[in-house]
């Protein structure tokens, strides 16, 4: 019997092929988490090598200047999942290293949804679902008028897909022709209660997005190469937004997170399970 | 009073390049005057309450000041979590602009009456709250929002709506003030309410009655300060609104009301929409009528609660 909604054709437990930086980032997540005993860990694990690829190669940013005009704008509209946002910040200078240590703290700026105004280079409260698109694409059409080259990503999972809210915001990013708007899909198959598949299907994915006038492109979401790659050549269609459907596994590193529903939210971690944490991620 | 707010926003945009106008699928030829004049900085964005409110809430992030105008039920309950995420926890400069105050839209029915607006965003941190009496008090209005920090909602009134703030009265963002002065009662409207009470307040004066009408054209934040001053000395107070009774102006006294304590001892009613869906279409006065608010009802209420009555 399938328990954890793996996929029966996933790969092999324990062979993540994650890099050593790919892995000290899941660490800079593992400390925010192991600080708090709680977090959205599949959903941030999910992500790491597309933010990753985003900061290393693709953003254009300045960390001592975080509301520099010019900058590209990142909305990262499923907040849930910000453990992995919060370890880039950090990676990057945004915030001290050690701010992670007080993540959901009383006196900490790192809430278990981020929040424009109290994090250096988080551009969009979020945390629910379905609000980032429209404000990317608020946010596009005004630096477009403003002659502006800076650009607009958003970070949208599966999950949000469920959100009307939405579909209406793609259906004007496609009517303004918004090609300075590029959207990251963490495509998991998994939301809180179980697969897509069966919550509600969100296939022909790709064919939805075509159809809302998108320019699609699909990758495997944990591809360091292949996502820089997708990236390399913006906009994907002169005239298109973009989408980037990245194909990930929620929990990706970590055999007993991947594909485990149980896993979705966590909060009161053991000592046993921190430590089978840091085991998994072990960086040799 | 629609008109007068769109064409000041078409006439502040001429000289304010921060200002973009959005709506949602207004009827044919609105607003087609800053369409032809300022194309970039005009948008019909369809039927997509969510969206449009997030989509302001991304210009107003980027510096531009953003009105945004459709039907008052759906710039409130259809889209509220983006009004309350996107537009007030961020604190845009984002102005709603409500068609339909109250029961303009009474033929229509109650997927068009916005009888529950001023509940629903007076309880969102952020938010301010205007509903002008008339489309000159709106002229005077519109320059103060385009600066003004941040989310604003307009309401509005059905439009042609008689004049009757002075033409002299400075208007300030968070103020109240007297339409008519009176020691006997005081008669507390918002919006266009302000004609039902002047003319009670008429009435009242031929049964000897001296009745004042304040006119409270910010709801929130409250002018409870001159609040407080203008209701201490006289010995009744009454709400007078075109919305239900729950949440609204008549809640908003009373809270303060509740608060307070008076040399002059207090009674105080609140006439509004009654706590249910109207069942009646017919007209906006014909409705009005129909639950009870009319010049001689709020004559009749005041009489009462001034003698015990009630």
């Amino acid at each position: 019997m399938n328990t954890t909604g793996r996929p029966s054709e996933f790969s092999p437990e324990g062979s993540h092929g994650l890099d050593r930086r790919s892995l000290e980032l899941r660490h800079l997540v593992l400390r925010a988490f192991g600080a708090a005993r709680r977090g959205h860990l599949g959903s941030a694990f999910s992500v790491v090598e597309i933010l990753r690829v985003l900061y290393d190669d693709i953003l254009r940013f300045d960390s001592a200047r975080p509301t520099w005009k010019d900058r590209d704008r990142f909305i990262f509209s499923k907040g849930h999942g910000c453990l992995a946002l919060y370890a880039l910040l950090a990676d990057k200078g945004f915030i001290p290293v050690e701010e992670l240590d007080r993540f959901c703290a009383a006196e900490g700026i790192l809430g278990g949804h981020p929040e424009r105004g109290k994090i250096p280079g988080v551009e969009a409260s979020t945390g629910s679902l379905g609000h980032g698109l429209a404000i990317a694409v608020g946010m596009a059409i005004a630096l477009r008028l403003d002659r502006r080259t800076a650009r607009v990503f958003v970070l949208n999972s599966d999950g949000e897909c469920n959100e009307g809210s939405l579909w209406e915001a793609a259906l004007h990013a496609s009517k303004h022709r918004l090609d300075n708007l590029t959207i990251l899909l963490d495509y998991n198959r998994m939301q809180s209660y179980g697969r897509t598949a069966e919550v509600v299907d969100l296939e022909p994915l790709a064919d939805k997005w075509r159809a809302f006038g998108f320019a699609v492109r699909e990758v495997e979401g944990h591809d360091v190469a292949g996502i820089r790659a997708a990236l390399a050549p913006l906009p994907f269609e002169k005239g298109k937004p973009g989408v980037l459907i990245c194909r990930t596994v929620k929990g990706k590193g970590v055999p007993f997170l991947e594909w485990n529903a149980a896993w979705h939210h966590k909060n009161k971690a053991s000592n046993e399970e921190l430590a089978a944490l840091y085991s998994a991620l072990e960086v040799k | 009073m629609r008109k007068a707010c769109l064409d000041m926003v078409h006439r502040l945009a001429r000289t304010d390049e921060r200002i973009v106008f959005v709506g949602s699928d207004l009827g044919a030829g609105a607003v087609d005057g800053m369409k032809a004049e300022i194309p970039d900085r005009f948008f019909m964005e369809g039927i997509s309450e969510a969206h449009v409110i997030g989509m302001a809430a991304g210009m107003a992030m980027e510096g531009k000041v953003v009105y945004v105008n459709t039907i008052a039920t759906f710039l409130t309950r259809r889209c509220l979590e983006q009004v309350i995420l996107d537009l007030c926890l961020h604190d845009c400069k984002v102005r709603l602009i409500g068609s339909g105050g109250g029961l303009v839209y009474a033929p229509l029915g109650p997927t068009h009456e916005a009888i529950d607006d001023i509940a629903l965003l007076r309880a969102i941190p952020n938010m301010t709250i205007l509903a002008p009496a008339d489309a000159e008090e709106m002229k005077r209005l519109m320059p103060l929002t385009v600066d003004h920090p941040g989310p604003i909602y307009i309401r509005l009134g059905k439009g042609r709506d008689p004049i009757i703030t002075p033409v002299d009265q400075d208007f300030r963002i968070g103020r109240c003030f007297l339409l008519r002065p009176g020691n006997g009662l005081l008669l507390v409207t918002t919006g266009t309410m302000g004609r039902m009470a002047l003319d009670a307040a008429e009435l009242l004066e031929q049964r000897g009655i001296d009745a004042g009408v304040l006119h409270v054209p910010t709801l929130k934040p409250l002018d409870a300060e001159a609040l407080n001053g203008w209701i201490g000395p006289v010995p009744a107070v009454l709400t007078l609104e075109e919305h239900s009774i729950v949440g609204g102006l008549g809640s908003a006294v009373a809270e303060i009301l509740a608060e307070s304590v008076y040399p002059v001892t207090k009674r105080f009613a609140r006439m509004g929409i009654p706590d249910a869906f109207p069942k009646n279409y017919g007209t906006q006065a014909s409705l009005m009528a129909h639950l009870g608010l009319t010049v001689a009802s709020v004559t009749t209420k005041a009489v009462s609660l001034l003698t015990g009555r009630c």
